[in-house]
């Protein structure tokens, strides 16, 4: 065991944890953000994807010990119900998830991919996504919420900060 | 609306106000399909009645919600339908997973059965607290009731344009009798069903705030991984647990046990303070098991002995007619066929788990289960308790597929937390998941058509070679009598082709290997065979096969309709260019009808799928869009198991471990896919499952179409 310090959404967090100990069970179980899911452990899902100074990792195969001052993010901080990112708006409007489970991972793979390339088409999200497995089988309202959430982006105007409207 | 899971106390707490209030209940006695309502009293809340619909003095409604939601849309299509008839918006309503308690009836979520059977009571129970809410306000005005209705949680009396909002109301309504048979209303007024209506669980499962079962947290609990036998049929003969004890967090290290229905076996579980360092401990492990016969299980034996019994007589399904023996012998042409599916895996996202506190006298448990009320009595039986001293509290559930209404997992976590005597979370890695089953049971499929000199088809005869699941999970002894579900898809329900000498049966083939139901069950392994050889019929007789089915289904015109939407939508009659091509196929399942049309094409990197055009029938729709997305949801499932797997045993172990060698399909994979509804009034279908069936055959006849090579066995190549 080892004292290490992680900066989770902004955050600071003391955690005493053996630094071999992927860093999705000390986001998990240490620090108790739920959002981030195991579906493998070995690099093959993407559930467990959070950002580390941005760019995308598999959270189940990454030790603690690597992380060091990198930032991490999750999907607690890329946006709340109240504050939704556009990425999240988009999801809610193409009515992507089913069960859920996978989509904090998907989203997260989403939000970077929109980073790297704002406006992708759809081999560019076939190759960035193909790491995220999708049981329930969202993949073509994946494809379609991204290129809405470009659009969101790129519209410049604050994105909408209030959740989609329910039974309207 | 506002989704969330509570135990009964929360629930007593959403409802509670502390005037008058209007609580209505319903059961389904013996009959499915009719409903009781009764009155609930408010001192008997929350003690032994279990009500569907309450609404208190502040105006605030409350749902019981008694199916639990694996992303099939239960969520939202349960209170979509009383709120239809109680004239609320959908927003106004709060819902409570029920805990499984006896009293609210069966909960299982399988078969795409939720709406399909909460159709009429569920808006009966609406219809009825309307009913009587604006008797209420007639009573308080003192005109007619005719002259008054509802809307928008409000009763309106036309004449005047007075109102009372609902909560005004409970009072009197609640000393009203329960009308016997409260008027549903016309479909045509309908505001919210069959509408697009945004999910409301959705805004929570993009923000990861949903809770599933691995999510739960209970204080003092510990984590728990169990070691289990490759072989699956384990018996632990010694273990060493020095160097797992070692590490850091490990408390306990036990002998354990897995009880399936047909057997239990044994395990070794490692208990710790995180789930990692239980995991670690797991890994130190040195366990001796018992050494099996490689043979006993391996699903190369297995499939062999299928072949085996080919050639033997197999028991009918009811429904045959005419004489297929005879007809076969006397046809002009006589085609024969087999088509194997293997053994799959259901590969929920979510892995199993459940945390379990064991209190002495009392159990409760929390766990993404497909069945509440079947967690009870199987933990009450497992655990000598009775059915009140068990409590269930039922979370999101991260895919299923069937695998979580196999009650192996929430028993484990059970024996866990009464063995150390704290909660314990007891979590599944993928292997133990892809290891362990229960798994889809392999099928063969031996078929046989008759052929006249005019190219109709005279005689018929599928035989399906099987484990049955009511004997192996349920312990029904059918003296080697097809199950109730073994003719999903096929019988003569589901499938009412008219050839005039038809036949279909079935003959036993055991296995240990844990099955269970597996997405559209028996339907999804049945109709493989089924429509291909359909398809091949068509071909051996010189008829389209479209039109040849146009022809079988004359006499079931919702067929005929999904068929020639399919033509139309599909842009089946018009000529392809070389190098592409189109192939169908068509299924009842659930008592929905759905048919799809793959258009396949050869190009540079080799056969690709290019789109899929989905036509369905199911009935009255609560919610097209959801009928879309799990219409899209059956093709990328469907297609995984047409073209990717299969899960084999060999060597006294299953060889498929996780989605490095038991690949699912992937975004780049994912073709076009295009859902249209058929628009009827029919009493409505599931959606959940029946798109998947006619998935891979459509895929095959298509494949055919492309290269003349006939796929008779599953996973396919599409290069091969
Ligand atoms: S859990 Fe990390 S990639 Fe699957
Ligand atoms: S929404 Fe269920 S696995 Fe993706």
């Amino acid at each position: 065991m080892a004292l290490t310090k992680l900066t989770v959404n902004g955050k600071v967090y003391s955690v005493d944890v053996d630094p071999n100990m992927p860093l999705l069970w000390a986001i998990r179980d240490v620090i108790g953000l739920k959002g981030t899911k195991f579906g493998c452990g070995m690099a093959q899902c993407g559930a467990c994807t959070v950002h580390l100074n941005g760019t995308p990792v598999r959270s189940c195969s990454t030790p603690v010990s690597v992380v060091k001052t990198q930032k991490i993010t999750t999907i607690e901080g890329i946006g709340t119900p109240d504050h939704l990112h556009a990425v999240q708006q988009a999801w809610i409007e193409e009515q992507v998830p089913q069960c859920g489970y996978c989509q904090s991972g998907q989203i997260m793979s989403a939000v970077a991919l929109l980073k790297q390339k704002p406006n992708p088409s759809d081999e560019d999200i076939d190759t960035y996504m193909q790491g995220n497995i999708c049981r329930c089988g969202t993949y073509q309202r994946i494809r379609s919420a991204i290129h809405k959430a470009s659009g969101l982006l790129q519209e410049k105007k604050p994105v909408k900060t209030t959740p989609a409207p329910v039974g309207k | 609306m506002k989704p969330q899971h509570t135990s009964r106390r929360g629930f007593l707490k959403a409802g509670g106000s502390a005037g008058a209030l209007l609580a209505l209940g319903f059961s389904l006695p013996a009959q499915a399909g009719d409903v009781v309502l009764h009155k609930i009293e408010k001192t008997a809340l929350g003690l032994e009645l279990s009500p569907y619909i309450l609404i208190d003095d502040t105006g605030k409604i409350t749902l019981l919600n008694p199916r639990p939601d694996m992303g099939q849309g239960t969520y939202q299509s349960m209170p979509a339908l009383i709120a239809e008839e109680l004239e609320v918006s959908f927003d106004q309503i709060h819902i409570i997973q029920t805990n499984g308690q006896g009293k609210y009836g069966a909960q299982l979520s399988g078969g795409s059965s939720s709406v399909r059977t909460r159709w009429i009571p569920m808006r009966k129970a609406g219809a009825a607290v309307r009913e009587m809410l604006i008797q209420a306000a007639a009573n308080k005005w003192k005109v007619p009731v005719a002259e008054c209705f509802a809307e928008n949680a409000k009763v309106i009396h036309r004449p005047s344009g007075k109102s009372f909002p609902y909560a005004e109301l409970v009072e009197e309504a609640s000393r009203l009798e329960i009308p016997k048979e409260p008027k549903l209303k016309d479909p045509k007024d309908f505001k919210l069903l069959g509408k697009n209506i945004p999910k409301p669980d959705v805004p929570l499962k993009v923000t990861g705030r949903a809770q599933f079962g691995i999510d739960v947290e209970v204080p003092g609990m510990l984590y728990a991984s169990i070691e289990r036998s490759p072989s699956i049929h384990g018996k632990v003969i010694s273990f060493d647990d020095a160097a797992a004890l070692k590490v850091p967090g490990v408390k306990k290290v036990l002998k354990a046990e897995r009880a399936m229905p047909h057997l239990t076996v044994e395990t070794v579980a490692v208990v710790a303070t995180n789930y990692w360092a239980a995991m670690e401990g797991r890994r130190k492990l040195k366990v001796q098991w018992e050494k099996k016969d490689p043979t006993y299980l391996a699903t190369d034996t297995y499939s062999a002995r299928l072949k085996e019994l080919a050639g033997k007589e197999s028991s009918d399904f009811a429904g045959n007619k005419g004489d297929f023996a005879a007809a076969y012998a006397g046809a002009a042409r006589k085609i024969q066929a087999s088509y194997e599916t293997p053994f799959a895996a259901h590969a929920a996202m979510e892995p199993v788990n459940a945390t379990a506190w064991f209190k002495g006298d009392s159990l409760e448990i929390w766990a993404p289960t497909q069945g509440p009320d079947g967690t009870i009595s199987e933990l009450a039986r497992y655990l000598n308790l009775k059915p009140e001293q068990v409590k269930v509290n039922v979370t999101f559930l991260g895919g299923a597929f069937g695998r979580k209404a196999y009650l192996d997992f929430v028993k484990e976590a059970a024996f866990l937390s009464k063995a150390v005597g704290a909660p314990v979370k007891l979590l599944w890695t993928r292997e133990d998941d892809m290891t362990q089953g229960p798994y889809r049971p392999a099928m063969l499929s031996v078929l046989e058509g008759g052929i006249d000199a005019q190219g109709k088809i005279t005689a018929f005869h599928h035989k399906i070679i099987t484990e049955s699941i009511q004997e192996q999970v349920f312990k029904a002894d059918l003296k080697g009598k097809a199950d109730g579900w073994t003719e999903e898809g096929i019988g003569e329900k589901d499938s009412p082709i008219e050839v005039p000498n038809i036949r279909r049966s079935y003959l036993k083939a055991r296995t240990d290997l844990p099955i269970v139901w597996w997405r559209s069950v028996y339907a999804s392994t049945n109709v493989f065979g089924h429509e291909s050889f359909i398809d091949e019929l068509a071909h051996a007789a010189g008829r389209d096969p479209l039109d040849l089915r146009l022809e079988l289904f004359k006499d079931s015109p919702r067929f005929v309709k999904v068929l020639e939407t399919l033509a139309e939508k599909s842009g089946y009659r018009q000529k392809r260019p070389a190098g592409k091509a189109m192939g169908i196929a068509i299924a009842r399942s659930f008592s929905t009808i759905c048919a799809h049309a793959f258009t396949v094409a050869k190009t540079k990197d080799g056969v690709k799928i290019e789109k899929v055009v989905s036509v369905i029938d199911c009935g009255m729709v609560v919610n097209p869009d959801n009928v879309r997305a799990q219409t899209e949801s059956n093709v990328v499932y469907g297609l995984t198991a047409a073209l990717k797997g299969p899960i084999t045993y060999a060597d006294g172990a299953i060889q498929q471990s996780n989605f490095h060698n038991y690949p699912v399909l992937r975004l780049p994979e994912m073709p076009k896919v295009e859902v249209h509804i058929i628009d009827n009034q029919e009493a409505p279908g599931g959606v959940g499952e029946p798109g998947l069936p006619p998935i891979a055959p459509a895929l095959a006849n298509a494949l055919f179409n492309l290269t003349g090579k006939r796929v008779r066995k599953l996973p396919m190549e599409l290069n091969g």
